[in-house]
């Protein structure tokens, strides 16, 4: 109601305006209103558009699609956990990878490293994010895969290998490969716009801390980090967000294989992987209307996601510590 | 300071003669097409009065043979244009369907329910044939013997170890890792998929009865690869890993693959244009022509088993007199001379499977008349 009351305000104050003569700050509101509704349109037509596309496979398989397994395309039964596991797996485990060397290089950088230093490194970490996935993806085959296969995997199995979770054989396209490309793609994300929050952290928080007598790792960890736990908890859902929908590098290195995985090193597929692999040749009506539905299911997460941070960050903000 | 200006000079007219030589060349181009568009016209429009060009689309897997017999067909027949759009199987037979196109392309025949949706009879004309080989990465085994039982178990999950005794039954000769096998399929929906399952399918009970056959199915084991070449990276990549690809895609990248035989007592066979010539020759195959070879399990002597055909789908009762003769001619044509341009990629048809074909051409009439004119 509010809402109402302040446009219809805002539109007499254009009118006042007009009449006074300044069509140009008329004429670039407009624009701006206009621009930033587009961007509220755009969202609103993706979403009617997949739950409109994803009606078919809603009306047969039911709430029941969000914990179904069952991925035949000749029964014309589709089902989505296993994919929603690939991509909270993947994303996770990535993001709790990335975290603690994102906020390491960003710490490096602002804290320890010369001015120039901090320069040349900062922008060779965002030249890591302007990297093609495709590149990625070939990288993830050609070198990190045989490379985990012949060092990493002999070691976990002999150590970690009675948990379930790295038992089994290593063949290179698996789960453990795809998170560990993920947690690459996603550490520009994570030290890049850390690094930013860490530089935007006061002078004077710092040097309160010095002259108490702290150390530099007292300093940074009471002082600086608490400060600026806001924004870093930011970076890290970008991160989580886009280790999420990440697409074409995942697509190639994690086998594609449409069922639950209970080993790193089994074989799996996240919601991104199955439409992007299966989109252009679904044959069925069922079939393509649950790549939609897969779809909806995706944007929910990141929703989802993105929200869930900004409560923390709420909840943890509420004022400057240390 | 002074140098620094300098410097920004610099870079100024350099980038003054980067937009200027883009500007330049998009001129250049843009003076150039009409005259081109103006050429092309002219031609066509001379070629169209003559008897008209056709448009078909659909598989990609034919479409580069498609392509040079249709520019050769243009040559030698006066006039009839063919353009062939390689959209991919699934496409093509939604244009068919649609009549946007005088023809489709398929590597898996259409399904009764897609039949049901065209108005007349439609004709599955095959033009060639492509055998599907099981590819595998061993060290040091050249030669790999398998029966068709043990293939459907290793893709169904059911023998999982290389060691294996089925396995090693017949291959005495062979050093036989102790490694895990590694399954690897399509993860995209594909007419090699359709020939790989249709075959085992017809060779294991358990395989049609828990899995069947389609472009796409739900793999009981292993890791997929999107593509003929992701599922050859895959393969090569991963030491102890068995796929299957088209025949021309193992041996372009030199991938071993493995020979076949029902029983350990039979021949084995490996994939190869005459082994699947003589498979085509062979096999009994029904009248409307709507089965891929490798349903039929043909065991003859020699004769390879995993063999697939693809289609052109025409109406039987076109509306055009003129676009229904063209249509006849290109396809009469594709699977007789152009046949010559089948070898080294795809295999020539022959045996009933061409019997039926040519029937199925001289079938063809618009405006009461018949097309195909002999």
């Amino acid at each position: 109601m509010f809402s109402i009351l302040s446009a219809l305000a805002q539109r007499i104050d254009l009118l006042k305006q007009v009449r006074r003569g300044n069509t140009g700050d008329v004429i670039y509101k407009v624009l701006a209103y206009l621009f930033g509704l587009a961007l509220l349109g755009i969202v609103v037509a993706i979403i009617w558009e997949l739950w409109v596309q994803s009606a078919f496979a809603r009306q047969e398989f039911g709430i029941s699609f969000l914990w179904s397994t069952s991925f035949d395309p000749v029964q014309a039964q589709f089902g989505a956990l296993q994919f929603i596991q690939g991509t909270l797996v993947t994303a996770v485990v990535a993001v709790s990878l990335a975290a603690p060397l994102g906020i390491g290089i960003a710490a490096f950088l602002v804290e320890i490293a010369p001015r120039r230093v901090n320069a040349v490194v900062g922008f060779l970490v965002e030249m890591l994010a302007a990297i093609p996935s495709v590149v990625y993806g070939l990288w993830g085959i050609f070198v990190l895969a045989p490379f985990l296969r012949d060092y990493v995997a002999p070691w976990l199995t002999a150590t970690l290998g009675w948990t379930p979770m790295f038992s089994g054989s290593f063949s290179g396209y698996s789960v453990f490969t795809a998170s560990l490309v993920l947690t690459i793609m996603i550490l520009p994300t994570a030290a890049a716009i850390t690094r930013n929050v860490l530089q935007a952290v006061p002078k004077e928080q710092r040097e309160g801390m010095l002259a108490l007598g702290a150390t530099r790792w007292e300093m940074f960890s009471q002082a600086v980090l608490p400060y600026a736990k806001g924004g870093v908890i930011g970076a890290m859902a970008l991160a989580l967000g886009r280790a999420a929908g990440e697409t074409m590098a995942v697509t190639i290195i994690i086998g594609n294989a449409r069922r639950i995985f209970t080993s790193m090193f089994e074989q799996g597929a996240t919601i991104a992987s199955v439409i992007a692999g299966n989109f252009t040749d679904a044959d069925s009506g069922a079939y393509v209307s649950s790549l939609f539905l897969l779809g909806l299911i995706l944007f929910a997460m990141t929703f989802t996601i993105n929200v869930l941070a900004r409560l923390l960050i709420k909840a943890t903000s509420s004022g400057p510590t240390g | 300071m002074r140098r620094m200006t300098l410097w920004r000079a610099l870079l100024a007219g350099l980038v003054m003669a980067l937009v200027l030589a883009g500007c330049g060349g998009d001129v250049a181009e843009e003076g150039g097409t009409p005259d081109e568009a103006d050429d092309g016209g002219s031609e066509n429009g001379g070629d169209g009065e003559a008897a008209g060009s056709i448009t078909g689309a659909g598989a990609t897997f034919p479409a580069p043979l498609y392509n040079e017999m249709f520019s050769t067909f243009a040559e030698e027949e006066q006039g009839i244009q063919v353009n062939y759009q390689s959209v991919g199987s699934g496409s093509g037979i939604e244009q068919y369907i649609n009549n946007t196109v005088e023809f489709g392309g398929t590597d898996a025949p259409m399904t009764d329910e897609e039949l049901e949706e065209v108005d007349v009879e439609t004709l599955h004309v095959a033009t060639v044939g492509g055998p599907v080989v099981p590819t595998y990465n061993l060290e040091g085994v050249d030669e790999l013997n398998l029966t068709h039982e043990v293939v459907a178990d290793i893709f169904l999950g059911n023998i999982t170890e290389w060691s294996d005794e089925a396995i090693a039954e017949t291959n005495p000769d062979a050093d036989l890792p102790d490694e895990q096998i590694q399954v690897v399929h399509r993860s995209d929906g594909s007419g090699t998929t359709f020939i790989w399952v249709e075959w085992l399918s017809a060779v294991s009970e358990e395989w049609a009865d828990s899995v069947g056959s389609g472009t796409d199915v739900s793999w009981p084991t292993g890791s997929g690869g999107d593509g003929n070449e992701g599922v050859a990276a895959q393969v090569q990549q991963t030491p102890g890993a068995i796929g299957y690809n088209e025949l021309s895609y193992a041996e372009e990248n030199d991938i071993p693959h493995a020979f076949l035989a029902p029983d350990a007592d039979s021949e084995f066979v490996q994939g190869s244009l005459e082994s699947a010539e003589t498979a085509i020759e062979a096999a009994e195959v029904p009248e409307d022509l709507r089965v891929s070879v490798s349903a039929l399990n043909v065991t003859d002597d020699g004769a390879y088993p995993v063999t697939g055909l693809t289609w052109l789908l025409i109406r039987q009762e076109m509306d055009d007199l003129a676009a229904c003769r063209a249509t006849a001619e290109a396809a009469w044509y594709a699977t007789h001379d152009g046949q010559e341009f089948a070898p080294p990629n795809y295999v020539p048809i022959g045996g009933q499977t061409l019997e039926t074909s040519e029937e199925f051409i001289q079938s063809m009439e618009a405006e009461g008349e018949a097309c195909y004119e002999g």
